[in-house]
This record gives C-alpha cells, structure tokens and sequence, in this order.
C-alpha cells in the first residue's frame, strides 16, 4: 500500500494524517517535501499520526529523523502520534524513542505543544 | 534421513519493485513453513533492506546488474541467500547505530535491523562478482544443532 498523508490544524499544530507504508521510494521524498513546506510555512508544531502505518523500513525512520531534526533546527517540534506495535517495537529497537515524544492520545499530544510554547 | 529443502530461486532486476517481490516470496515462506506473523514480518523486514543494499550499495541501481534471491525451506528454519553483482561491503565497518552519537543520523540502520530480526546473517564474497548475504531464522531460535550449511 503506497503511503498518503493529509494535513489539518488543530490550534497552533498542524496534524499529518499518514497512511500505508513509510519505505525508500518516491512517497518518501513526498513527505519530506510536506515536512519542509508545512516549516516554510512556518508551521512549526507538527504531529505525525501514524495510527495507520503498518510498516516503516530504514530509511523511513531516517525520514522520521531528518523531519525532527529539520523542525527542531527551527526552533519547532515534530511528535509523534498513535504508533502501530510494529512501528512502536521498530523506534523502541532503535532507541528513538528515546528522541520522539510519542502519544496515544490526540488531546493531550495537541495539549503539550502548547506547554512547551508557555515554557 | 535427511529432508530435501524445498527451494525458491528468482533472478530480480535491481529495481524498488523487486525489492517489493522478494519481501512477498519471504513471507510466503514463512507463512508456509508455519512461522508466526510476527515473525514473516520480521523475515520480510531483513529481506527488504537486504535487497535495498544489494540495488542500491552493491548493485549502484545499475539496471543491467540482477539480484538472485534464493530461499531454501527447512523443517526447523528458513534460509535466505541474496546476491547481487557489486563490489562488495564491510559489514564491520558499518557504525553502530545506536550509539548516542549516531541516534539522528538518517541512514545506517539497515544492517542493524538484518541482525536483529533473523537469527543468523552472513556476507560473503559472491563467486565472480559480487556479494552474498545468507539470512537464517529459525523455528526454535534456541535450537542450534541444525548449524548453517556451504
């Protein structure tokens, strides 16, 4: 399954809704593009849901990496939201979930970019 | 007695696509060598990066070098050789990924996950040309009469 991603705002955050698989190839470069233009933009606070991405190979988890490192090098936040087992088992295997803030809850993941621009 | 593997053996063009076509052979070895979900999406997982390093790292996306994916089914394990036709690789001098200074680096995670899902992985110098890679995994991980042949 090709991956597709759809953006929304939800207060200061823009989600992207991502689906199908995050694996080298042309989709990839789409959501690198998407990331880059959401921070053109100027839209710095950005969640990923992955609720429906089943499978994320190596350089789908560098994409993940470039997108949070571009966003913070901009003083922005990427975050993560609603991982699978398998993705969740694959960042933990990794030790990125030592980098990503990950959530199962869209409130409160909406909720902690606010904190973080009080702080 | 010993039980004759069944084999599975595809020439593939250094393509995405047949990245995609290997992982599916894989897992439906797996599925019906009776391994669990988890683990044909573990095999399949190793097989594509495998074949993504055979295209992209050995092969340089040359469209006229091929890739041979053989799958041999064993009673007690699953073994997986893929060849390209490139100059090789080190697969020691590969960094460790998780160590804090490599954590957001964008690539280098490949061969790390091949080691983590399958029980066993080799590289070899292919005859000829090229570079070999075995994958094993087993049915009983912890049964290791059943040692990697040739």
């Amino acid at each position: 399954m090709t991956m597709k991603a759809k953006t929304r705002r939800v207060d200061s955050v823009t989600v992207v809704d991502v689906t199908g698989r995050i694996t080298l190839g042309e989709d990839l470069s789409e959501l690198r593009q998407l990331i880059r233009g959401l921070l053109a933009q100027d839209q710095k606070n950005i969640l990923l849901n992955l609720a429906d991405v089943n499978y994320i190979d190596s350089s789908g988890i560098g994409e993940l990496v470039s997108g949070f490192t571009a966003t913070s090098n901009q003083g922005g936040q990427l975050k993560l939201l609603n991982l699978t087992r398998k993705v969740h088992d694959l960042l933990q295997i990794t030790k990125l979930l030592t980098v990503f803030e990950v959530y199962d809850d869209e409130a409160k993941a909406i909720a902690s970019f606010g904190k973080a621009t009080r702080a | 007695m010993t039980t004759e593997p069944q084999v599975i053996e595809v020439t593939l063009e250094s393509t995405l696509k047949s990245v995609e076509k290997a992982e599916d052979l894989a897992r439906e070895a797996c599925a019906k060598a009776g391994f669990s979900e988890d683990d044909q999406h573990r095999v399949g997982m190793a097989v594509h990066e495998s074949m993504i390093n055979a295209i992209l790292h050995g092969n340089k996306n040359d469209a006229s070098k091929r890739v041979v994916l053989k799958i041999q089914v064993h009673p007690d394990r699953l073994e997986i050789r893929i060849r390209d036709q490139g100059t090789g690789f080190e697969p020691k001098s590969v960094r460790d990924p998780l160590e804090a200074e490599n954590l957001l680096k964008v690539s280098g995670r490949g061969i790390f996950l091949i080691r983590t899902f399958v029980d066993e992985f080799r590289v070899r110098k292919a005859e000829g040309a090229g570079t070999e890679v075995t994958l094993v995994k087993r049915k009983y991980p912890n049964d290791r009469r059943s040692e990697l042949g040739g």
